[in-house]
């Protein structure tokens, strides 16, 4: 895979849990049913009826653009800031700029922390991506999937019963 | 928890807005889509391309029966959650002798188990069944060593007979079911049996369809033109914990008796009664949680068949051994 072509959520799953991203990434999903992720849908869904717009632009999916500002939003339920809803704004920074579109920068919207969290590229992310990238690589090249982390938001994620049955 | 929807009176079901509206003769009864898991029709249903766009959108199957009960087919929306490489890899375990037989060893290996312990519950009620359940033990033992499929399914057809010959001295109904167990169609046992078995069989269906796995791509039994066979496999496992008991502790209640089945040339039927008697028990026994060991929580008996799916993906990519699900209780 090259590295233009994950998708957010992919980068997103690198930070969250390296098995996830294996298993996502072969299409191994399951339908979330408990109640934290259906939450995370309403929200998705339902938050900003009025501003939202999902743009499609090659693999990613933007939540929405603000075109007078130059601003992408990401809509995280979440009530943790999290590094991995971070680096999944970077690279969709990543990408534009890669595609020659600058001047954008990001924010995440935590509606249930009534907060926003403004995200820019720096120069030190571009180099890091390239090692996420290679070790994104390395996981997906595995023939069995990563072992189970142990942590305990494994309790949360749609795949708990899969990877602890 | 998403739960199925059985319908016995006859009905028109419709989509209305974001709702499955029933309409019977009498009344109107509105169903959230996202409270449901699959349709169960029994009876005479009319319904149209939109409802069925409507429930394939939201991922329901619909299992219809016959006038008689009889399972005749199942609506499957579109296979949502395919994975190439879970396909791939459950393919090439079909196709590799060695591979195909240690799945489908697991299954009949799990299902002689809980076959067991059905046995051994009612040895412990004084049931003169110890021949039975020693004989099967003996079988039990030779399983591993069954070249393929063809023999396995042999002693899997010895294991039935043995278990079947039980059911006179568990059932404590006035009613030689042993001589009639082996005339199959015309009685009422059969008529109970296949009831149970393809309510299992439709349960399991509706699980394999929430994961990865294809369900026409079995190991135990050929994978056959226009049947789930993989559901077929699964059901194995399934069917003493979730039919069997039931229809034991149905008849010896007097839950159920041959007033609930009906004779129409040569074959005997549930009728309408029956069915529902049966039904109602048999979505409790689904919904009836026990603790699971790894998981450490409390799960459904119903999730157990899903559970048992994704052991079975894991097994095919090759991360851990698959065994089937065996009662411990
Ligand atoms: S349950 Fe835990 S180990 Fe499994 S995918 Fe989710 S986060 Fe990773």
């Amino acid at each position: 895979m090259k590295a233009l072509d994950y998708t957010g959520t992919q980068v997103n799953y690198f930070f969250v849990c390296r098995r996830k991203l294996w298993l996502f990434t072969r299409d191994i999903r399951f339908e979330n049913e408990n109640e934290y992720v259906q939450l995370g849908r309403l929200i998705d869904e339902y938050s900003y009826p009025r501003k939202k717009k999902q743009i499609e632009i090659g693999k990613i999916k933007i939540d929405f653009l603000d075109n007078k500002q130059g601003i992408i939003h990401e809509v995280k339920k979440s009530r943790k800031i999290e590094k991995a809803h971070i680096w999944q704004v970077k690279y969709y920074l990543y990408w534009l700029k890669s595609h020659d579109i600058e001047h954008i920068t990001g924010e995440i919207d935590y509606p249930k922390l009534k907060k926003k969290e403004a995200i820019s590229l720096t120069e030190e992310d571009i180099k890091a991506f390239e090692d996420i990238f290679a070790q994104m690589k390395t996981v997906l090249d595995k023939a069995i999937p990563p072992e189970i982390i142990n942590k305990p938001f494994c309790k949360k994620c749609a795949y708990f019963e899969f990877c602890y049955v | 928890m998403k739960q199925p929807l059985y319908l016995f009176t006859n009905s028109t079901v419709k989509r209305k807005d974001n709702t499955l509206r029933i309409e019977t003769s009498e009344n109107k009864i509105d169903r959230p889509i996202e409270t449901l898991s699959e349709i169960y029709l029994f009876g005479e249903h009319s319904l149209n391309t939109k409802l069925l766009n409507f429930l394939s959108q939201n991922k329901i199957p619909v299992h219809i029966f016959n006038y008689y009960g009889f399972y005749s087919g199942t609506f499957f929306p579109r296979e949502v959650y395919l994975s190439g490489h879970v396909t791939v890899q459950q393919a090439a375990h079909y196709l590799d002798p060695e591979k195909r037989i240690t799945i489908a060893h697991k299954f009949i290996d799990a299902a002689a188990s809980n076959i067991l312990s059905n046995l051994g519950y009612y040895k412990n009620r004084g049931r003169e069944i110890e021949k039975q359940i020693s004989r099967i033990k003996t079988i039990k033992k030779q399983l591993a060593l069954a070249p393929g499929p063809m023999e396995l399914m042999g002693l899997e057809g010895n294991i039935r007979d043995l278990y079947y010959s039980a059911f006179n001295s568990i059932i404590k109904q006035n009613y030689d079911f042993e001589k009639r167990v082996y005339h199959p169609s015309d009685n009422f046992m059969n008529a109970i049996i296949s009831f149970g078995n393809s309510l299992v069989y439709t349960t399991v269906l509706s699980e394999i369809y929430r994961t990865q796995l294809d369900p026409t791509i079995s190991f135990l039994h050929e994978p056959g033109y226009r049947r789930y066979s993989l559901a077929l496999d699964l059901a194995e496992i399934f069917k003493p914990i979730l039919a069997d008991r039931l229809i034991f502790t149905m008849l010896n209640k007097g839950e159920l008796s041959e007033k609930d089945a009906d004779q129409k040339l040569n074959h005997c039927y549930l009728k309408d009664t029956g069915r529902k008697k049966f039904l109602r028990k048999y979505d409790k026994r689904l919904r009836k949680t026990i603790k699971h060991k790894t998981l450490n929580k409390q799960v459904s008996y119903k999730r157990l068949i899903r559970l048992d799916c994704y052991k079975l993906v894991k097994h095919i990519i090759g991360e851990a051994k698959y065994s089937g699900f065996k009662m411990w209780w």
